[in-house]
Order: structure tokens, then C-alpha cells, then sequence
């Protein structure tokens, strides 16, 4: 059976219509994108699937005792509350300290433990929430825009991440992204979202697809090449001043 | 010994600043400063009821301070910003009740009491309220405190981990008006707020970790609550008030500490 399957979705926020009839289902083990235009109700997509928000028509069934390990958007930690990694790590329920220690360096980020979460930099912060989504053993992972803010050597390489992820934990991944070039060659199928699901397939077909290109144009389709070509830089695990991207984001 | 009024004074200030000190932490991180003074207002209005009805005016103020915490829970809900909203209630609840306590026939009671506190006449009773209250606060916080946490940092996390943030901020709302209760004979309802922020704000510059923080809030709490009643019996100033400067002035040594240490 899926992972998690959404019916027939209707969903409107102030008197706004964001999602109609959408349907789309995940299994296991396979990498699924969704991508779409600012506004197409990709996030809220993902809202509605991890239960943030409730549908107006349609159902999401997830399979019970499902796992999600989500990793946000953005994260604001506001300045007035002092954590440190490690015990970011621990909520909601305590793990071992060597099950901390694994997940960090599963996820690109070993031996920060002790640090500040505020004192990490935007590519370190992102993939201390990865640790964190995948210490629970998730069964699906699911990404909210979790590039944005990083460039673009940074994001490929966070991408190439969460292929080892998958690759070490098995788990269905599920993200959202508009970022087309870096994500979908790493995808194993592709749904694009304006609203509705435009299309739906592997990387190769939807680059093709008619719906896709009326939405994104065809200057993208070469760009697939350029995630495939990219080396790994590593550039952005050392930078330990304090970044500023987070205390700018709200 | 709790028949020196001095110490029950004492154990009242420590009970409050427990409470306060622990609850303030999340108030400050979620920036709930209006909420805390809607609520601690809103005790006024119940202040003025209680003696209306002629029922017990810590009953008075836990109903009104309660409703008025599902009041603006709900409306927190809808989305909107709702600072001017708060302002409306929390002020509106203020003078309601000052206006109300004189409407009532053959009462004069001393409503400065309530309002700036009144700890050297704290009762048995009181204390019994003080310290009941402060340890249910407590308690609630020590069981919520992880789905809280997580809430706070984002409600999103929450949702994936089958935590609910808005129920979470319904419990903290409700202890809002627990601890209302517990401080209004302590600094009263004017200072409440300043009790819950300026204890964890100090603490901030000191800790590491959530936990560490709301512990040494506690304990800036109760060195303010006990360093402003000495201060208060030497100087012959109104203890609240003195509480609460108590606490600035750490707040302030603190911050020039941390800037030092850095």
C-alpha cells in the first residue's frame, strides 16, 4: 500500500482557491518532486500531507504508524531562545547521543553537537534539520524548499545528500521545490503543480511535457545536464561565522 | 514560623517567582508579552466581580483571567495580527474593572492592593494558593515541556510528530492565567507581566540550552523577589514595585555581565 495518498484535494485559503482535485500518492522508497510556480500550493501541498492543515474536500490516508521526518522551509529560532544542536536533536523525544552523532554525520554536518543552532551557517542549518528528520527512521522524508537560501553549488550538493540519505535509510522521499535543474534529475518521478497536477511522470517525460513548458518555458530542459555535470565542492561545511540569513528571515 | 509575616511574605515571593520564572521562558521565546498583560488585566475585571458576587476574589480573578486566556486563544487562531486587538482587551478589561469596583454599593476596598500587590498581608491561605498553583504550573510545564518546546521552534515539526502546537498553546495560555492568579497578590496586576519576562530575558545571556534557561530565570526570580522585599523593609517602599526593579537591575548587571564575558 502508499506510504500516503491524497484524494481528490479541494483546499482555499481566504476565499482563495489553492489546490482543486488534486490527487497524487507516494511509495515506498521512491524519490518524488513536486514542482511548480511561487503560489502554486506546492508547500501547502505538503501541509496537507503532514496534517498542518486540513483539507476542505478530498482525504489524505497516511499508512498507519507512518514515520515522517520533515524538514521546514525556513526555521526561525527566535534570538531570545539559546539551543544547542544536540539538544535540538532531542525534541520531541530523547535519542542516544551516538544516534545524534550518527545522524549528523549521515547528514554532512559531523561534530557540531555543541554548537549554537544560531552560530551555524545556512547549508549547516539545513542539514541539521535533515539529522533531525532522519533520526526518527522516517519512512518518508519530506523536504519543503529546503535549499532556499543556499547557492547553487550548495543545494546541488545538499540534493546529492539526501540521495545517500535514501540510499542508507531506504526511505521515500517527498520534496517541493522550484529549484527545477537541481532536483528533478534526482528524482525518480516528477509532479507539477500549478493548482492542480499539470503532469506527472519521470524527469525526462514532464521536461517534455507540453504543461510543464508552458510553465517554466524551455530554457530549463538543457539545465537538467548542468545538476549531472557538477562536482562536489564541499564549499559550504567550514564556514563557521555567523550567518545572517536566519535572523532576516521573518 | 508562618506566623511571622515576613516569611510568608518571603515563601510567597519564591512560590511566585517559580511559576513565573519557569512560564516566562515560553513567553519570551513566543512573544506573548501582550497576552501575559491581557490576561493579568483582565484579574482587575475579576477583582471588581468577585466582590459584586460576593464570592472568593481568587476565584474571581482564575475565572475572569481563564476566560479571558480562551478569549484570546481564539482569536489568535484566526490568522490576523492581533496586537491591536489585545490592546482593546487587555485595556478594556483594565478599566472595566476599575470602573466597576467603584460601582459597587457599600465596597471600599483598597483596589491598589491588587493592582501593585500587597505581600506583607499575604494569609495562610494565600500561601496555600501561591504555592498550589505555582507547583500545578510547574507540573504541566515539566509534562508539556518537549511538545512545547517543539511547537515553538516551528508548528510545522510539530504537525510531522503528531504534536498539535495549537492545543500546546492553549495549555500555555491557560497557565498564563494560572500564574496570574498565583502573582497578583505578589506584584500585582500591573507587574505581572514584568515578573514573567525580566527574570528569563536576564537568564538568556547565561545559557545554552532551554533547560538552563528557565532554571537560572527561576533563580534570577527568586533572588529579585527576596533581594526586593530586603530592599522594600529597609527603604519602606511598596514591595511589588520593589520586586520588579529588583529584577531590572539584575537584568541589567546580567547584560553588562554577558557583554563582559563574551
Amino acid at each position: 500500500m502508499s506510504l500516503i495518498s491524497a484524494k481528490n484535494i479541494d483546499f482555499s485559503h481566504g476565499g482563495q482557491r489553492v489546490l482543486q482535485g488534486v490527487s497524487l500518492s507516494l511509495e515506498p522508497g521512491e524519490i518524488v518532486t513536486i514542482v511548480g510556480p511561487n503560489g502554486s500550493g506546492k508547500s501547502t501541498m505538503l501541509r496537507l500531507l503532514i496534517g498542518a492543515l486540513k483539507p476542505q474536500k478530498g482525504s489524505v490516508t497516511r499508512k498507519p504508524g507512518l514515520r515522517v521526518g520533515y524538514v521546514p522551509q525556513k526555521l526561525y529560532i527566535d534570538p531570545t531562545l539559546p539551543i544547542t544542536v544536540e539538544r535540538f536533536l532531542n525534541l520531541p523525544h530523547r535519542v542516544a547521543a551516538k544516534d545524534a552523532a550518527a545522524a549528523l554525520e549521515t547528514a554532512g554536518v559531523p561534530g557540531v553537537g555543541q554548537r549554537q543552532m544560531s552560530q551555524l551557517s545556512g547549508g549547516q542549518f539545513q542539514r541539521v534539520l535533515l539529522a533531525r528528520a532522519i533520526l526518527g527512521k522516517p519512512d518518508v522524508l519530506m523536504l519543503d524548499e529546503a535549499t532556499q537560501g543556499l547557492d547553487q553549488p550548495g543545494s546541488a550538493s545538499f540534493y546529492r545528500q539526501i540521495e545517500s540519505v535514501r540510499r542508507d535509510l531506504g526511505c521515500a522521499v517527498l520534496m517541493v521545490s522550484h529549484e527545477l535543474h537541481v532536483v528533478m534529475s534526482a528524482s525518480d518521478r516528477v509532479i507539477c503543480l500549478n493548482g492542480h497536477v499539470c503532469c506527472e511522470g519521470t524527469p525526462e517525460v514532464v521536461s517534455v511535457a507540453p504543461a510543464y513548458r508552458e510553465l517554466f518555458g524551455t530554457g530549463t530542459g538543457g539545465a537538467l545536464a548542468l545538476y549531472r555535470h557538477e562536482h562536489d565542492h564541499g564549499h559550504d561545511h567550514d564556514h563557521d561565522h555567523h550567518h545572517p540569513k536566519h535572523e532576516a528571515a521573518e | 514560623m508562618l506566623d511571622d509575616f515576613l516569611v510568608r511574605a518571603a515563601l510567597a515571593g519564591v512560590g511566585t517567582a517559580i511559576a513565573a520564572g519557569l512560564l516566562g521562558c515560553f513567553v519570551v521565546w513566543r512573544r506573548m508579552a501582550y497576552f501575559g498583560d491581557a490576561t493579568a488585566h483582565a484579574a482587575v475585571l475579576g477583582v471588581a466581580l468577585a466582590l459584586g458576587f460576593g464570592t472568593s476574589i481568587t476565584f474571581g480573578v482564575v475565572i475572569v483571567a481563564l476566560a479571558m486566556a480562551v478569549l484570546i486563544h481564539g482569536l489568535s487562531g484566526q490568522g490576523a495580527a492581533i496586537d491591536t486587538i489585545l490592546g482593546v482587551l487587555s485595556h478594556g478589561a483594565l478599566a472595566l474593572g476599575l470602573v466597576a469596583v467603584t460601582m459597587i454599593p457599600g465596597q471600599r476596598i483598597d483596589l491598589d492592593a491588587y493592582l501593585f500587590g500587597d505581600v506583607l498581608s499575604v494569609t495562610r491561605f494565600d500561601l496555600a494558593i501561591i504555592w498550589g498553583g505555582s507547583a500545578v504550573v510547574a507540573a504541566v510545564l515539566w509534562w508539556h515541556w518537549s511538545a512545547m518546546l517543539t511547537a515553538t521552534l516551528s508548528p510545522e515539526l510539530a504537525y510531522a510528530a503528531g504534536i498539535n502546537p495549537r492545543r500546546e498553546q492553549l495549555v500555555l495560555t491557560l497557565l498564563l492565567a494560572g500564574v496570574v492568579a498565583v502573582a497578583i497578590k505578589v506584584v500585582g496586576a500591573l507587574l505581572i507581566t514584568a515578573l514573567l519576562i525580566i527574570p528569563a530575558a536576564t537568564a538568556r545571556g547565561f545559557a545554552r540550552t532551554p533547560e538552563r534557561m528557565a532554571l537560572l530565570s527561576v533563580g534570577v526570580g527568586v533572588l529579585a523577589a527576596l533581594g526586593g522585599l530586603r530592599f522594600a523593609l529597609i527603604f519602606d517602599t511598596p514591595v511589588g514595585p520593589s520586586v520588579i526593579c529588583m529584577a531590572a537591575a539584575l537584568f541589567g548587571v546580567g547584560t553588562v555581565g554577558a557583554k563582559l564575558r563574551a
